[in-house]
């Protein structure tokens, strides 16, 4: 999967928000739980890549980086 | 033992001279002790209770930790000789064994909870069938509801979830988690904590710290307050309104609706108060449960700012998982077939959504009631979800609106009232019931009652008001005033003299203020019950 791909499915959810830049996103609020379920089920769909339950914690999801650091190691793992 | 009787008073004072004047070592022990006393005071039967709870989940978890040990040792011996499947072969192997464990102790957890709780709900619901085809209707049984059971089980099974999921490893010590599932504080109406929260002052066997120290008793004095002077003198004109809803309708709908998200706030922040008071003067930290949920502007925002760790458990261990579970994920893709990509996506969310609202109201009590408060929370949730593309074309077109004082005033009033609608279930006894009550509020025009001494039938005086009133003056303007800066450090950063003189002011008030004598009933916190 690459970065750029995971951009584009954060920036439909959020069409206002600057994604390559921002930080704090779960810490802030600007995500929820709506939202990280939503792109959870995104990238699963899109990409064949199960991200499991004990991972939703905000240091995964407060930035589009983090989070694709996060679907890179689930990757390599499998 | 309740919180605001002598005997706690006398149990804490006596809690914090000995854990200060004990050696270091044996401080924890001699909390967790004291916590199984506090448990044997309140009944003799409940420390059994607590004990079986705290039993299953620590050699479930100790076995848990063990097989994800054993994966580690295996894995990292053959990572060379292993292929990709091979790996993933294994691993699902230890994690059909890790199962075999964890899920007969969460059956077995929440089961003693569902026995208890829920059994005569449940045998209420078959004789409403059984009487309804004429045949004879089933004994109620009388079961013992240990305080706070609700509380440390999930507390518990939260930590075995998380044991399961490697966020942490097992405690090896019993009575060092014995201590974190009974820690007395807790056991009254919570904070639900996680093990790895508390565990990080729990057990260290803390310095006295006279800053600290005097923080806790801040804090249980600001609770005190709450408690006895604003919540349970509200409670007598919420009783009455409440048990008299043939003699209470329309305008004192509305006056229940406010009197009671007073009296809540109060009874229910007061007692975290005091909770955390405790915690910390003992040098514990325990997580916050509120963060001015009544300056929500939202009901999602709402529910992240009221009863936090309950929110966060439900959260975490329920709507996430069951979010994406396969099931879930299948349901979205079929979903997203039938009523296309923007619908379809949402569909395992807000079932989610309606599941985990279901589990919440019916956590709160075994009725009709909580069910249906518990669902409407979850269809307005989902409804304000819908609602939001709509609102953001309204801040497009207008954007200046959203800064404004009034309509952020809008919106935190709005949400307000919408909370004490729904928590009118929780006040009245059956659901048809709460339906009529609320409907009055339009059929019933008795405002002109609040003109002719309407308020001082309900069992309180003009001076009753007059304290209340002063009261929640205090009250939000605590909340206000920690929104740019924590009220400690407002009051750390006062002169020693004017210090002492707020605390010594607060104990008077609560002294002089608090709601005993005639018509005062020295009840339980509400949530104490659950």
């Amino acid at each position: 999967m690459e970065f750029s791909e995971l951009l584009e499915i954060l920036s439909d959810l959020h069409p206002e928000v600057d994604f390559e830049t921002a930080e704090k996103l779960f810490d802030n609020k600007i995500l929820d739980s709506f939202d990280v379920v939503t792109i959870i089920t995104e990238v699963g769909s899109e990409f064949d890549i199960q991200i499991p339950a004990d991972q939703i914690v905000p240091e995964n999801f407060n930035s589009a980086k983090a989070l694709y650091d996060l679907i890179c190691r689930i990757e390599d793992d499998e | 033992m309740l919180f605001t009787s002598y005997s706690f008073i006398f149990f804490i004072l006596a809690v914090f001279f000995l854990y200060y004047t004990i050696p270091k070592g044996s401080r924890w022990p001699f909390l967790l002790c004291a916590s199984y006393i506090f448990y044997f005071i309140a009944d003799p039967v409940f420390p059994l209770f607590i004990l079986a709870t705290t039993a299953i989940t620590y050699f479930a978890a100790i076995r848990i930790g063990k097989l994800h040990d054993e994966q580690s040792a295996y894995l990292k011996a053959n990572k060379a000789a292993l292929s990709s499947d091979e790996k993933k072969a294994y691993k699902a192997k230890m994690d059909k064994r890790r199962t075999l464990w964890y899920i007969p102790s969460l059956l077995v957890g929440f089961g003693i909870l569902a026995v208890i709780k829920y059994t005569n709900f449940v045998i209420f619901n078959v004789n409403s069938i059984l009487t309804g085809f004429g045949g004879q209707p089933l004994s109620f049984v009388t079961l013992i509801l240990p305080m706070g059971i609700s509380f440390y089980t999930f507390q518990s099974m939260g930590y075995l979830i998380d044991v399961k999921r490697k966020k942490y490893a097992p405690e090896r010590n019993f009575f060092k988690f014995a201590l974190f599932v009974s820690f007395f504080p807790q056991l009254v109406q919570g904070p639900i904590s996680r093990f790895d929260d508390l565990a990080k002052t729990l057990f260290a066997g803390n310095d006295f710290d006279s800053k600290v120290f005097s923080h806790g008793i801040r804090r249980i004095l600001w609770g005190f307050f709450k408690k006895v002077v604003i919540a349970d003198r509200m409670l007598i004109a919420v009783n009455e309104l409440i048990d008299k809803p043939e003699e209470y309708r329309g305008m004192y709908v509305v006056l229940l609706m406010l009197f009671y998200a007073i009296e809540l706030y109060a009874d229910f922040t007061g007692g975290i108060d005091i909770t955390i008071g405790v915690a910390e003067a003992l040098g514990i930290t325990v997580k916050e449960n509120f963060e001015r949920p009544y300056f929500s502007k939202n009901i999602e925002e709402y529910w992240r700012r009221w009863h936090i760790t309950m929110g966060t458990w439900f959260r975490d261990y329920i709507f996430y998982p069951l979010s994406i579970s396969t099931f879930m994920q299948k349901l979205s893709k079929k979903s997203r077939e039938k009523l296309g990509p923007k619908l379809g996506k949402k569909i395992p969310v807000y079932l989610a959504t309606l599941i985990v609202w279901f589990a919440t109201g019916i956590w709160h009590g075994a009725s009709w009631n909580f069910i249906v408060w518990g669902l409407l929370n979850g269809v307005v949730i989902i409804i304000s979800q819908e609602c939001s593309p709509l609102y953001a074309k309204f801040h497009e077109k207008f954007p200046k609106v959203a800064d404004t004082f009034i309509y952020r005033s809008f919106t935190v009033a709005r949400t307000f009232w919408l909370m004490c609608a729904l928590r009118l279930l929780d006040c009245y006894r059956d659901v048809p019931l709460t339906f009529g009550m609320f409907g009055s509020i339009f059929t019933t025009f008795n405002w002109g009652g609040l003109f002719s001494g309407a308020l001082t039938n309900l069992g309180l005086t003009l001076e009753d008001y007059i304290i209340i009133l002063i009261g929640c003056a205090v009250m939000l303007g605590a909340s206000l005033l920690s929104r740019s800066r924590p009220m400690r450090d407002r009051i750390d950063a006062m002169p020693f003299a004017l210090r002492s003189g707020l605390c010594l002011l607060m104990f008077l008030a609560i002294l002089v203020f608090g709601a005993y004598g005639t018509g005062y009933d020295a009840s339980q916190f509400i949530y104490n019950q659950f």
